[in-house]
């Protein structure tokens, strides 16, 4: 296991490399410098901001050097300040970590608790009502626009019934409230947010879950198990489900940059402040030292992520640690 | 020749068996001829704006309503459409192309080769594709042309994996063994005789791909980021027409349900055509 280990973290090494190199890349996309690029179209960049900005990324040198240097401030997490307002971008960044981060982790944990147990009864009972009413919810939830089920959301249970606040993190008079009160009153805030975040991911995971079940079912230990004359509950929840769980685990990795990157949307709708509300308002505004910091750190995320999901599914899953896996 | 008619001739009758996958073809034939015949089928020219009918509600001379510019809802939607089949169809060809460049050269050659660029797809994949869109477009400036561009060059990874897989088990089979004795030019055993076999899978994740690419333009045009106006794209329609929701619903509404029919329509249609092509799959997915 440590070995598996060990070798999954010297693997981060060109990983690293390449995201840095990748957003490094995106920067100098920009037609002719991009110092001209990025100040002509945000008025509010003044020649402090200019000459902060060629500090940065060091653009009288040649690209290498400038790569070199750029990624020595990273490494000891020197993103440069804002252009809007001048903080540091690390701080304006870690400011929105955590909400997004909650968000993302909770969503991952209504995901979890509501497709597994869905995509086994579809298994269990394929082609009954139930499975083709998740089909159906299946094919609705990956064609959805996720802005749209937020504004419909927010509308229906916001204005007209008016059970749940639509904007922000807290009320008004959340300062007068007791830690429940308070927990209460967080919590109503973020049903919503919650809820469009794992939309897509319910029914990806759902329809998931429902094809390993599928597939673990016509594996011959099942075919043993039953032939030994153990209950169809032990054959499907104690053999099956683990087996089937485990690939489904693994995919939960894959699933972290479309989460981050979705928090873009509905963080903005519901006036969350986030970093993808972050991030997207640093695009309108051109906030390049800022958008350049959430590409890089979003990436880290999900390579760390991954690499969670990876050592878990060594964990489970002997086969994978002893080959090395891929 | 013959054999291979019989194969398409089989899917054919597969596919039409398929209730999802024949819906999913008619939604998209029916928003290809909207998206063509549009000049003939509005009413209103999309970009004529009419002080007097400021956000009126549907009736029999504006269906869908008019906007906070008094344009008409309807046609405005209907010219949405050609935005919304153009861009997926580009972006989704040009991740395609990609996709299919890399995965086969990875596939083929293996080796460092191979290394290197399964490496690079997965460094892609760690970037919230989302952010990195956005990112481009905030240099490159919004616009069509740029986001087909930038939803396709970072959209191409999912294509190069199923790609390289699927070489990676046909280079061993005996036909391509055979065609090597014969002296084939890698080139031509790559396009020739590995590519052809290597591309229902293709197709389908295309058809899945095309779903998500107007999604996602949808999402970029309804953020501003997108499409521009005056061009109308449902996206930016919904962008500046949800301020009203409260009394104008009709410019939440239609916009959204129309992104919401369309990549629905394209699933089914994936949906089915993975049904078609693969019959062991069927039923398992």
């Amino acid at each position: 296991m440590l070995a598996y280990l060990a070798k999954r973290l010297v693997m981060m090494v060109p990983m690293l490399i390449g995201i840095t190199i990748i957003t490094f890349v995106v920067i100098h996309l920009a037609p002719g410098s991009p110092v001209d690029a990025i100040t002509e179209m945000n008025p509010k960049a003044s020649a402090e901001a200019r000459e902060n900005l060629k500090r940065i990324y060091g653009l009288d040198k040649p690209l290498h050097v400038q790569y070199v240097d750029w990624v020595r401030r990273l490494a000891v997490m020197d993103l440069g300040t804002s252009f809007t307002d001048g903080r540091q971008v690390l701080r304006k960044i870690l400011d929105a970590l955590p909400i997004t981060i909650l968000i993302n982790v909770l969503s991952m944990f209504l995901i979890l608790m509501v497709s597994v147990p869905i995509g086994i009864i579809s298994a269990t009972k394929q082609y009954s009502l139930f499975d083709k009413a998740t089909t159906v919810f299946v094919f609705v939830g990956f064609a959805m626009p996720t802005f749209w089920l937020a504004l419909l959301l927010m509308i229906f249970f916001g204005v007209y019934l008016g059970w749940l606040p639509i904007s922000g993190l807290q009320s008004m008079h959340a300062d007068q409230l007791s830690f429940w009160g308070l927990f209460w009153d967080r919590a109503q805030h973020l049903i919503l947010p919650i809820f469009v975040s794992s939309f897509g991911g319910l029914a990806g995971y759902s329809r998931y879950m429902r094809s390993s079940m599928l597939e673990v079912v016509r594996q011959d230990y099942i075919r043993t198990a039953r032939a030994k004359g153990l209950s169809e509950n032990r054959v499907i929840y104690k053999h099956a489900l683990r087996n089937a769980l485990m690939s489904t685990i693994t995919i939960l990795g894959l699933a972290i940059p479309g989460l981050i990157g979705g928090s873009a949307i509905f963080e903005q709708i519901f006036a969350i402040p986030g970093m993808g509300k972050l991030f997207l308002e640093s695009t309108w505004s051109r906030d390049f030292p800022v958008v350049m910091g959430i590409l890089v750190i979003g990436a880290l995320l999900t390579l760390i992520g991954n690499m969670i999901a990876d050592i878990g599914y060594a964990l489970v899953d002997p086969r994978i640690r002893v080959e090395g896996g891929e | 020749m013959r054999s291979s008619e019989s194969y398409l001739q089989i899917v054919g009758r597969r596919f039409r068996r398929n209730r999802l996958a024949v819906s999913g073809s008619v939604i998209i034939l029916l928003l290809f001829a909207l998206a063509l015949l549009a000049p003939v089928l509005s009413r209103y020219d999309p970009a004529v704006i009419d002080v007097n009918n400021i956000l009126s509600a549907p009736s029999w001379e504006h269906w869908m309503g008019t906007d906070e510019s008094g344009r008409d809802v309807m046609s405005r939607m209907i010219y949405g459409a050609r935005i919304s089949m153009l861009v997926g169809f580009v972006a989704v060809g040009i991740a395609t192309f990609i996709g299919i460049l890399f995965g086969a050269v990875a596939g083929y050659y293996g080796g460092r080769i191979d290394a290197v660029i399964m490496r690079f797809v997965d460094i892609m994949l760690c970037f919230p594709t989302f952010f990195l869109i956005l990112a481009v477009i905030a240099i490159l400036e919004p616009g069509l042309m740029n986001i087909m561009i930038v939803i396709g060059v970072t959209g191409w990874m999912g294509v190069a994996r199923l790609v390289r897989a699927e070489f990676l088990s046909l280079k061993e089979q005996e036909y391509v063994q055979a065609a090597r004795a014969f002296g084939s030019s890698d080139l031509r055993i790559i396009f020739r005789h590995l590519l052809p076999n290597a591309m229902a899978p293709v197709l389908v994740s295309a058809t899945f791909g095309i779903a998500g690419a107007i999604l996602t333009e949808s999402a970029l045009s309804f953020f501003g980021l997108g499409v521009q106006p005056p061009t109308p794209s449902w996206g930016n329609i919904l962008g500046s027409g949800y301020k009203y929701i409260d009394f104008a619903h009709w410019l939440s509404v239609f916009p959204g349900l129309a992104i919401l029919i369309t990549a629905l329509g394209y699933n089914l249609l994936g949906e089915g055509l993975r049904d078609a092509l693969d019959p062991r799959l069927e039923g398992s997915q």
